[in-house]
This record gives C-alpha cells, structure tokens and sequence, in this order.
C-alpha cells in the first residue's frame, strides 16, 4: 500500500516536468498569441517598425529578429571553431596538468553571471571596438564576441562527449593506414563524431539566441535595421526585458508574442538538438 | 614513391600548425577566464569592507552597503532550491528505479531537455504572468523562488539521475536480499551512496539561481529593502549589480558587488568540485 502511495507520488514529481513545460507554453501563448493573430503574423514578422505606444500603434519586430540572427551568427562564428579546438585539446592533445586546469575553467566559464559578461563587454570591450573600429562601440561585434565566449562551455561540453564516443577501433584503423595524429583527428575523428559537434553547436546557439541581460548591456539597443556588425541593435530578448517593466494593454501582448516567436524558434532548436543526439546514440547501439 | 619523405614532412608541417592553433585556442580559452576574474576582483574587492557586506543600501546604492541583496539572494535561493530539490530528486528516483525505458520516460527525458534549453527571459515571462499576475502573488520572494525553482529543475534531474545510476547494481541486490521494499531500498542503499553526487548537483543549480537576472528582476522585483515576508518584494546581488551597472548609479560600487557575486560563485564551484572529488575517490577505493 505504502509503496503504491510512493510510486504514484514520483510519478507525479516526473510529470511535472512536461505540466511545467505546457505551463509555460499555455500562458506565454495565451498572453501573445492573440496579438500576433491581431496584427497578421506576416506584418507582425516583418513589420520593420516598432512604436507600441505610438496612435496608431506599430508591431513590427523584423528589426529585433534580424539583431537576434546578427549576433547568434557571430556568436557561432567565435564560439563554435573556439570550443570545437579546446574539446579536441581536451580528448586529443591536453597533458594532465593542463586538462585539470581546464576543466575547471570551463566550468566556471559556465557558472559566471551573465550580467558580470556583460558588463564586461560593456566596459572593456566596447571602447576597445569604439577606438579601433570605430561606430558606437556597444554594438553587434561587441555582444557577439562575449556571446561566443559565453557559449562555449555548451559547445565544449558535448563536443568533448562526441568526441569521447568515437570507438578506438576507428582511431586505430586512422593510425594503421598511416595518418598522423592531426590526420586521424580531422579525417576520421571529427567527422565520425560530426552529428554530436553539431548538437552542441545548436545547443550553443539556443544559448546564445535566448541571452538577455548581458545582451542589453552590450549591442546599444538600438530600434533600427542593422547594416554592418559595427552597429547598435537590439534582439527579440532584450527589448522584452527592456519594456515589460513599464509595458501594458497591448504593448504587454506585444512583448508575450515576441515571447511566442522567441519561444518557438527555441523549440526547434532544442527539438533538432536532442533529434541529433537520439540518433547518435541509436546509430552507436547499432554499430557495435 | 606514392608516400615520399617529402610529403610525410609536409603532414607534419601542417599538424605542428593545426596543434598550435589549438593549444592558442586552449590557452585563449584559460586567458578570458583570468582576465574576467582578475578585472572584476581587482577593481572590485578593494572597496570591499565588513561594513559593506553588512550595511544597508543607501541613495539607491551608491552609498552604503549590499546587506538586503544579499539576504534576498540566500532567501530566493535556497527557497527555489527547497521547492526545486525534492522534486528534482524525486523525478530522477522515478526514472532510475521505478520505471522501466517507455514512451512516458522518454517524454520525461524530452522534457527536461527542453525546459533546460528554455531562454531565462522566457521563465521570466511565464513567472511574471503566472505567479505574479495570475495567482497574485505580486513581486515576492515567493514568486521569484517558484519560478527559479522551475528553471534549476532540469539541472537538479540530470545531475541526480547520473549520480543514482552510478550506483553499484550489488548495492540493490543486497538490499532486496535482506528482504527491503523498493523505497526502502532506494532511501537506504541508492540515496546515500548517491547523495554526495546529488549534493553537487543542488550546489551547482545554487549557483545558477544565484546569478540569474533576467527571471528575477520580473518576479523578485528590485525592491532595496529586506524582505519581511515571503510575499514582499526583494532584490538579489546579481539584479542590484546590474542596476547599479547599466542606470550608471555607482561604478565602484558595481564593481564591489561584482566582486562579491564573483567571489560567492567561485566558493559554490570550489564546494562543489570538492564534494565530487570526495565521492570519486571514495568510489575507487571501495
């Protein structure tokens, strides 16, 4: 009897997992979705002003998603041969002591506080930018290069698993054939363990694409279409965490439909990604 | 000569340039993490006194101390972790111990997954509607824990899920052998052996909810004062930092708190990565 009692109780605990996922959705959408339908999702997507609180009002966040595909781009651009070189470093070339001290660093690279990132692409970065770049310094290189850095622990992380998977016969076979070292890590063990890389890419890329407060404190939050990397912009994330504070009526719906769209396109991500690594694991299971 | 001397040297050439590329990319890598430490400690733990840790806020934080931060960071965190813990655990027992691989499981398993890539902006959001509006709690230190407690969830699931499956398959058998139910089984010869494991991974989703902004400026608030009540307003360190940052309040006083965040956040990874190296080494000498 007790332990029916208890079985049923975890079980519960278990499902809230998916209640609390459905939460989210049902309310973000409930509070969104309307506006979008509202609007037109066509001009809602690619209206390319945004003047909630102007008569009459204007919904169009084409701007913050063309910042939001800037910066996740030139984050990937950083992060990704970055975190791919040290995952390789860590399986492949790292010597004991340095490995020891890596480890940490990524895991600490994961647990810094978003805003400290960002205020130090604020203060150190963006006049570095501004002085060399020239434009206004806080702009969509300064946020990128931090969201690169920002991004790679999720990078490393599981492209060091992907790589770990490859079997040694395979490493073997390389060597035996005559490769060097770099030979068998770019010739067969990057390639066998691509789908894994990629999964970690993409995961790094929700990351990167759903940042906020360092984000705000980085690109200028400017309002406008931006043209080269050197500009200010803003992104689907920081002009939510920018007007919900003061937002009402239907400048608060506007802000849960961007929530609406940022949170779909976050789905997708994390829909391929766990895809990805589901048939990695499969494949594995299969081969051996 | 299908393989010359020439062309070997040649491989090698462009190993020792791939090997150098990475090693700069390794080193990069160390070097940003040092440069960030040391910019945020350096600026800021020289105005970094007894009498800022305990003193109250003044003139909207450009004078006086960080003590009300800090306590709603402790009170927001541990209640998130209170809530998020047992929950975690309890999901990660279930999975483990009570259920075989179904399509329930997978969809648990999908779920976590997906709720861990869920942008902290979003739980805001949903915390701001939810608990704030909807069920009227108001910005409260509730609020904020509720809605943390849901982010760290999928951290805590993970990292209890892995630590009870490196528990030793005897432990079980010997357990059900001396005639112990399930759960008995599970709280004593599962949960103990993995409890160090489990530990690390609450540590670490401490850490997370400590240095979260973006979900607890929208359910927490930013009030400057010390909460009363669970259902008062509070501000924590890593929202009273951003303020002071970004409104340009008080630069040295940002880098201060900066430093203070800095600091709590290495002791939880040291704590952490202490508590692990314990376990691995106990698990290899038995």
């Amino acid at each position: 009897m007790r332990e029916r009692v208890i079985r049923w109780v975890l079980l519960l605990m278990a499902l809230g997992v998916l209640v609390t996922l459905g939460l989210i959705a049902f309310f973000i959408f409930q509070s969104g979705a309307g506006l979008i339908v509202r609007v037109g999702l066509g001009d809602f997507l690619g209206g390319t002003v945004w003047a909630p609180t102007a008569d009459p009002p204007q919904f169009g966040i084409l701007p913050m998603i063309i910042g939001s595909i800037w910066l996740t781009a030139g984050a990937l651009v950083i992060g990704v041969p970055l975190g791919i070189a040290v995952a390789v470093f860590q399986v492949e070339l790292a010597p004991a002591w340095l490995s020891a001290i890596l480890r940490p660093t990524i895991q600490l690279l994961a647990g810094i506080p978003s805003v400290i990132y960002g205020f130090i692409g604020l203060t150190l970065l963006a006049p570095l930018v501004r002085s060399t770049l020239g434009g206004p310094g806080l702009s969509i290189l300064t946020g990128a290069i931090v969201l690169g850095v920002m991004i790679l622990p999720s990078v490393i992380a599981v492209s060091e698993d992907a790589l770990r998977a490859v079997p040694a016969s395979i490493r073997d076979g390389a060597y035996a054939l005559g490769a060097t070292h770099w030979q068998m890590i770019s010739g067969v063990l990057l390639p066998t363990a691509r789908s894994g890389i990629v999964a970690g890419v993409i995961l790094g890329m929700g990351r990167a694409l759903g940042e906020t407060m360092a984000v705000i404190m980085m690109v200028g939050n400017a309002l406008t279409l931006p043209l080269s990397p050197l500009e200010s912009a803003t992104t689907l994330t920081s002009n939510i965490a920018l007007e919900l504070a003061y937002a009402s009526g239907a400048h608060r719906e506007a802000l849960f439909a961007t929530g609406v769209v940022l949170f779909c396109m976050i789905m997708l991500l994390n829909a391929v990604a766990t895809m990805l690594v589901r048939q990695r694991a499969f494949s594995r299971r299969t081969t051996s | 000569m299908a393989y010359s001397q020439q062309t070997a040297r040649g491989d090698y050439a462009v190993q020792r340039v791939a090997f150098g590329c990475i090693w700069v990319a390794a080193i990069v890598t160390i070097a940003v993490l040092v440069l960030i430490i040391g910019v945020i400690l350096g600026r800021g733990l020289p105005s970094v006194s007894w009498e800022f840790l305990v003193g109250s806020p003044q003139d909207m934080g450009r004078a006086g101390g960080i003590f009300s931060t800090i306590v709603g960071t402790v009170v927001v965190g541990v209640l998130a972790l209170l809530i998020a813990a047992p929950l975690g655990v309890g999901t990660a027992i279930y999975l483990t111990e009570y259920t075989v691989e179904s399509r329930l499981t997978r969809a648990v398993r999908f779920g976590t997954e997906s709720l861990a890539g869920v942008p902290s902006i979003i739980f805001g959001l949903f915390g701001f509607i939810f608990f704030v509006t909807y069920l009227g709690l108001g910005w409260s230190v509730l609020a904020g824990s509720l809605t943390l407690a849901l982010m760290v969830l999928p951290t805590i699931i993970r990292v209890a899920e892995e630590s009870i499956r490196t528990v030793p398959r005897g432990y079980r058998d010997v357990s059900y052998s001396l005639g112990a139910t399930r759960w008995q089984m599970v709280t004593t010869a599962v949960l103990p052996s993995a409890l160090p494991g489990i530990v690390t991974g609450i540590i670490l989703a401490f850490g997370r909810a400590v240095s979260e902004t973006a979900v607890v400026i929208f359910t927490a608030g930013t009030a400057l004062n010390l909460p009363t009540s669970l259902l008062a307003p509070t501000r924590t360190m890593a929202v009273h930092f951003y303020i002071l940052a970004v409104e340009g309040i008080s630069l040295p006083n940002a880098y201060a708190t900066g430093a203070v965040l800095i600091l709590t956040i290495l002791l939880i990874n040291v704590g952490a990565n202490a508590l692990l190296h314990r376990l691995t080494r106990q698990r290899t000498r038995r």
